[in-house]
């Protein structure tokens, strides 16, 4: 299949600082972990609803787990620019948004324990998770709540060494196969000053597994919390001071999510481009008709201008600048780009794109999740008019 | 024991690979270049021996500067250092040639046990290096392996053949080539890709090597390329329409060619 590699066919001033030597090398190892390890038993995951633990290992094994965290928390070091290469990459060689959730589901759960830095914390929850052997989630969705964290109701009662937690949390990526979970709770007063997160380690309850129109590799769960006790040392971080650590976080989760769009589109673009070459309708292939080539050059514009937009972004992320409205206009973009290549590429796959052993009938389900999650594009486009002062 | 890989950059195999019209050498602008497969092979089973026993894996490349692309994968496997010989006087050396530099600058690694090569790389094919180094150096060569194991100071394999299997030994120092049937080899980890960044790779010309320039490269080589050109395109097939006498027509067709 003939691939439009972004790191060689890009050659912006952005695109080069995804394409230094040591980045080619982790692209290619991504490729090859991804082809080896992921496309030949993605479709029994999807079928299986969850990906097995033995996956987390061999990606441990070859420091893709540990990617953006510090190598002294057990990571492999790098940072956002890193983790974008391989998110791209596990996409582009086969894998899927949903993949990604589902595999890098610590990427939304450690970030924090890592931030407050609480060695006992890191030593319990960050190393084990980073070598494969535990599984963590992040819960502050709640059924009444969305994307309101200041109006969570879920409670922590201090009650000696303990906090007793109870509460409903759901639409909790890899909540089901979770041996930990980072919850934000309410142990203080009314708004977002009381908030805290604290590490849910045992009496996780899934009241059920939730089915879903795409990522199906990624189990999605509701829990909750019954009078459960939880060592008041799983706080993270200070008591009400939940909030800032959250909202900080909400950076790196979006512009991935941002990379996932454009890469899938990507993928679909790659995907299409085969079929339209070889499918012949009327005695030629589709790809020799103008309404089809044209689709394509679309296709490809609408991936490119995403993609270099998201990268500069995720290049001012990792600066330590100042860019929340520019991460919502990414977002936003790479996911409108997305959801018109998915389509496309599905129109242009014919009834074959409409069959489940299409992978970008796929990829046309995964995709519509990324609008959605992490900030919908309403929430994304609230965030940046208020950034913009765009409210008055 | 310490051990020497020897690894070559190669055109891509799945990219369109030429020779330059100027003097029939490789155009190495056309293709994208990699280390070639068979070294990964190489590569790995040095680790795997380096693990078992202990040591040092040095690799060493002869090749313009953009092979410190191949030297750099090699390292990010978990080779510990490199000799990167690079002169433009090589510029289309022989096998001959080759095996010379490849000799002094195994030379250049102090006690040295093992030399481990490629059977044959996929862009030259010739299949000779490992032999001509064992006997420029002096040293025994165990060649074609699928399996190579080290026992005290000796290094035993297995060569395939469409025979049979034999079952070789040599005494240290000893120079070996594997096949691909040796090994899967390891992808670079995350961690070995940003070390690789800080191990030692020591550059050197044939005139650091002590090697006279005019034994080398084209100018120096044995043999040469006096014409190429590229494989004429498939002409369209015959075809037949099988009426009922498809059978007798084929057989027709196989008797005209002579194949029955």
């Amino acid at each position: 299949m003939s691939t439009l590699d972004p790191a060689s066919e890009s050659s912006g001033i952005t695109a080069d600082l995804f394409a230094t030597p040591e980045r080619k090398e982790l692209r290619a190892t991504v490729r090859k972990f991804t082809e080896r390890e992921v496309v030949p038993h993605l479709d029994d995951w999807e079928r299986a609803g969850e990906l097995p633990r033995d996956l987390h290992r061999a990606a441990a094994k070859v420091g893709l787990l540990g990617i953006g965290f510090a190598e002294e928390v057990g990571g492999s070091g790098g940072d956002l620019l890193d983790s974008v290469v391989m998110t791209e990459e596990i996409i582009q060689a086969g894998g899927s948004s949903g993949l990604v959730a589902g595999l890098f589901t610590h990427g939304i759960a450690l970030p924090h324990i890592v931030d407050a830095g609480d060695p006992g914390l890191v030593d319990r929850f960050v190393r084990p998770t980073l070598a494969g052997d535990l599984i963590g989630a992040l819960a502050i969705t709640e059924p009444d709540g969305g994307s309101d964290v200041a109006a969570l109701r879920t409670t922590a009662v201090r009650d000696g060494d303990d906090y007793v937690v109870n509460g409903t949390k759901t639409f909790i990526t890899s909540g089901a196969r979770a041996d930990f979970v980072t919850t934000a709770v309410r142990t203080g007063g009314p708004g977002y000053g009381g908030v805290s997160l604290l590490v849910v380690d045992r009496g996780i309850e899934v009241v059920r597994r939730l089915e879903k129109m795409g990522w199906h590799c990624s189990d999605t769960a509701e829990l909750s919390f019954v009078d459960t006790r939880v060592p008041a040392a799983n706080l993270v971080g200070p008591e009400n001071g939940g909030f800032a650590l959250v909202m900080r976080q909400f950076q790196v989760e979006r512009i991935t999510m941002a990379v996932e769009a454009y890469a899938t589109a990507q993928r679909c673009l790659d995907l299409t481009l085969a079929y339209v070459r070889t499918r012949e309708t009327f005695g030629k292939p589709l790809v020799k008709r103008q309404l089809v080539s044209h689709k394509l050059v679309e296709m490809a514009q609408r991936t490119e201008l995403a993609r270099t937009y998201t990268r500069e972004v995720a290049a001012m992320i990792a600066d330590g600048r100042e860019c929340v409205a520019q991460v919502c206009f990414a977002k936003n973009a790479a996911v409108a780009a997305c959801d018109f290549v998915v389509d496309e590429a599905v129109q242009l796959h014919g009834g074959f794109g409409y069959l489940r052993d299409a992978e970008v009938e796929r990829h046309y389900r995964d995709a519509r999740i990324l609008g959605i999650g992490g900030g919908t594009t309403e929430v994304m486009a609230e965030l940046a008019a208020r950034r913009l002062g765009y409210t008055s | 024991m310490n051990i020497v890989v020897l690894v070559k950059q190669v055109p891509d195999t799945w990219s369109e690979r030429k020779l330059t019209d100027a003097d029939h050498t490789l155009d190495r602008e056309s293709a994208d270049a990699v280390l070639d497969e068979i070294n990964e092979r190489a590569v790995e089973e040095a680790l795997l021996l380096k693990e078992a026993h202990g040591g040092e894996v040095t690799v060493i490349a002869m090749g313009p500067g953009r092979a410190t692309d191949a030297i750099r994968k090699a390292l990010s496997m978990g080779a510990d250092k490199a000799v990167h010989v690079s002169d433009d006087a090589l510029h289309g050396s022989d096998v001959i040639a080759t095996a010379k530099v490849l000799a002094k600058a195994i030379g250049t690694v102090e006690g040295f046990d093992l030399v481990i090569a490629g059977n044959e790389a996929t862009d030259g094919r010739a299949g000779a290096i490992p032999a001509i180094l064992a006997e420029i150096l002096g040293l025994p060569q165990v060649t074609q392996l699928r399996k190579v194991t080290v026992e005290g100071t000796t290094v035993k394999g297995e060569r395939e053949t469409e025979e049979g299997v034999a079952h070789l030994e040599a005494s240290l120092p000893a120079i070996v080539s594997v096949t691909e049937k040796i090994n899967e080899p390891r992808y670079p980890s995350f961690k070995g890709i940003m070390a690789a960044k800080k191990k030692p790779v020591t550059t050197l010309t044939v005139a650091d090597l002590g090697v006279d320039a005019g034994e080398v490269g084209l100018g120096g080589a044995w043999s040469g390329v006096i014409e190429a050109s590229p494989k004429p395109p498939r002409s369209a097939g015959q075809r037949i329409d099988d009426e009922g006498v498809g059978g007798s027509k084929i057989a027709e067709y196989l008797v005209g060619q002579k194949l029955i």
